[in-house]
């Protein structure tokens, strides 16, 4: 039986600047970092407090695994925000949104109180986006 | 109807410990007066410890020791002298640093830095071996034989 997710990627239009995003103002950790060569390049995040998810931040680039075509598309929609990756949780959304605004973060949803616990949204610098969430 | 934050009576309390926690972020390896981040925060220090605890679960100065060991690992990584991390992170002394250190991480600060170095330097010669084959494959990296 399954019984854990400890991959999971994310396309980012690039990943230096998403190295900055995800772990300068997010206070991600880097997990592995191998390079193959030039824009070959292997880069995977952790949340803090979850060591073994290991966040790919995949590069859209021309190669086996896009086309010249489909990468455009790729980088188009993500510019767009139109993929949504999951849903990050935190002790205190108030004071992790007020950080992350600090540093620069966009949030297309203010932390707002939903049935569920509060909630907000925010984007990478890519425009992939996220759901940032407090238990209630 | 959703209640939004402009209904939250307290943002204000709310950014001025996000304010101090970021000054402690900034300011990490320099001598940091508690009694100055309080009053800078417009809180009494007893009031100001409570609710950064509250918001934290760490005090003050347990998140600046935390800050300060996240940082000795960042340094370590990078191959720099334990005896230079130490006090280019404020720590007051080689031994309190070290013992700290194994405390929270489980080894020395040397051992640390010898499985780190260890690591990049496997990651720089085979980084195959720390990349799934699947996503390997599908980038074509597998074709590269010199890793």
């Amino acid at each position: 039986m399954i019984t854990k997710l400890n991959h999971v990627s994310v396309f980012v239009l690039n990943q230096e600047s998403a190295f900055d995003f995800y772990v300068n103002k997010l206070g991600f950790k880097v997990h592995t970092d191998a390079s193959m060569g030039p824009g070959m390049r292997w880069l995977t995040v952790t949340p803090p407090d979850q060591p073994d998810l290991e966040i790919s931040l995949m590069a859209i680039d021309e190669g086996m695994m896009f086309s010249k075509e489909a990468a455009q598309q790729m980088r188009a929609l993500v510019s767009k925000g139109t993929f949504g990756f999951g849903v990050f949780e935190c002790n205190d959304l108030l004071a992790t949104y007020e950080e992350l605004k600090a540093k620069g973060v966009v949030f297309t949803k203010e932390p707002t109180k939903e049935f569920y616990g509060f909630e907000a949204l925010f984007k990478d610098d890519s425009g992939n986006w996220f759901s940032l969430g407090q238990k209630a | 109807m959703a209640d939004t934050l402009q209904h939250y009576p307290k943002i204000y309390l709310y950014r001025r410990i996000v304010q101090a926690k970021l000054f402690i972020d900034g300011h990490y390896a320099e001598t940091i007066n508690l009694d100055n981040i309080a009053g800078e925060a417009y809180f009494s220090k007893f009031h100001f410890i409570r609710l950064f605890k509250i918001v934290y679960g760490k005090t003050p100065h347990q998140y600046l020791i935390s800050v300060r060991l996240h940082n000795a690992r960042l340094l370590l990584k990078k191959g720099i002298a334990v005896t230079e991390v130490c006090y280019a992170l404020g720590f007051d002394s080689l031994s309190s640093f070290s013992s700290l250190f194994k405390k929270k991480m489980g080894l020395s600060p040397q051992n640390y830095q010898r499985i780190e170095l260890e690591r990049n330097k496997a990651m720089l010669q085979k980084p195959l071996q720390f990349i799934p084959n699947c996503f390997a494959e599908m980038k074509g990296w597998t074709q590269k034989p010199q890793f």
